[in-house]
């Protein structure tokens, strides 16, 4: 079973099969979160390995003897760049920062975070609704990071959000897709493209994203931390595109009995 | 006294000037500012007065998310 979004993403962008996310057309579908690495160095070549073409940020009090350069690298690199509100616990809070975030990076485009508790980092479902309803209405293209609930999906959705991004499990867990039944039901019903965040910890978690029906990956912890940060942005670009063109290719569906791949016809007798 | 950041510090004429004497300077890519709690923009910097007593927060792009 196919999901409507996959199909029309792929008609939209052509022989490519490019990623339409609100008016852009992204070359890759692994998005990479920019936490975790130690060096400005290794963030860079990760995205490079990771051929990403969207990298996410964080905003803080900016600290006068400690600015680097961040979004000179990124902007080397050619990579646009996502605000997140990570660190808001209240749609107050999360409004204030996409808005700090739409001023300092000039961009309205936000990828919205407004979690429940500091042990989860589990998105409050009430905050995050309320938070998306407000940014839609104050013209972002909000993505919002949400649980792995289909009904919340669709409720983000009808308030306009640009895409849904279900956790596979709890944010730098590395436990993968704990729910792969839920993933694929907000795939089959999305309208927007999905986008598997939080949880990855391998590539085979990625290429489970895509295969469920996921539009997209985004990965920060799982190629950050990783021993070799930069290897494993490799192996998870490579599983995104394996992940998406087994979907494409449409699975064959799991059965209880054996179904032989030789025929029994023409079996020669050698009683 | 003004509050930057949470910390106490002089009264500024108006977020140009804390910027140029922060170090940060008002040209900076990537910052944004928020008076008591509210955005304001690049563009009304230099106009808008900091009344003694302003919470200021001074933010700029991190590795995150």
């Amino acid at each position: 079973m196919r999901s409507k979004v996959a199909d029309t993403d792929a008609a939209r962008a052509g022989a490519r099969d490019e990623l339409v996310l609100a008016d852009r057309t992204l070359p890759s579908r692994l998005l990479l979160g920019s936490g975790g690495f130690t060096s400005f160095e290794l963030l860079a070549q990760a995205v490079t390995a990771s051929g990403t073409a969207l990298v996410t940020v964080a905003l803080r009090r900016i600290d006068p003897q400690a600015r680097g350069s961040l979004l000179d690298v990124l902007e080397g690199l050619g990579v646009a760049v996502l605000p997140n509100t990570a660190g808001c616990y209240t749609a107050r809070d999360a409004v204030s920062t996409a808005r700090l975030g739409r001023e300092a990076l000039q961009t309205d485009w936000v990828k919205l975070e407004v979690i429940g508790d500091e042990q989860t980092l589990l998105p409050d479902a009430t905050e995050l609704l309320l938070a998306a309803e407000q940014l839609v209405a104050d013209g972002f293209v909000v993505l919002p990071y949400t649980t792995d609930d289909p009904i919340l999906a669709r409720r983000l959705e009808d308030v306009g959000c640009a895409a849904v991004m279900p956790l596979g499990s709890p944010i730098g867990s590395g436990m993968g897709i704990v729910n792969p039944y839920n993933i694929a039901l907000i795939c089959e019903h999305a309208g927007v493209p999905v986008v598997l965040d939080a949880g990855v910890g391998t590539a085979s978690d990625a290429a489970l994203a895509m295969e469920l029906g996921c539009s997209a990956v985004l990965c920060a912890s799982a190629i950050s931390r990783a021993e070799d940060p930069v290897a494993m942005a490799e192996a998870i670009a490579a599983a995104v595109h394996a992940g998406r063109l087994a979907r494409l290719a449409g699975r064959i569906p799991r059965r209880l009995h054996a179904t032989a791949s030789s025929p029994f016809d023409g079996m020669p007798d050698l009683g | 006294m003004i509050y930057v950041n949470g910390s106490e510090q002089p009264d500024a004429a108006n977020v140009v000037a804390l910027l140029e004497r922060l170090g940060i300077g008002a040209q900076a890519r990537g910052v944004a500012v928020a008076l008591d709690g509210e955005v304001l923009p690049r563009s009304q910097w230099p106009s808008v007065p900091l009344a003694p007593g302003t919470r200021v927060e001074v933010v700029g792009a991190i590795q995150g998310g």
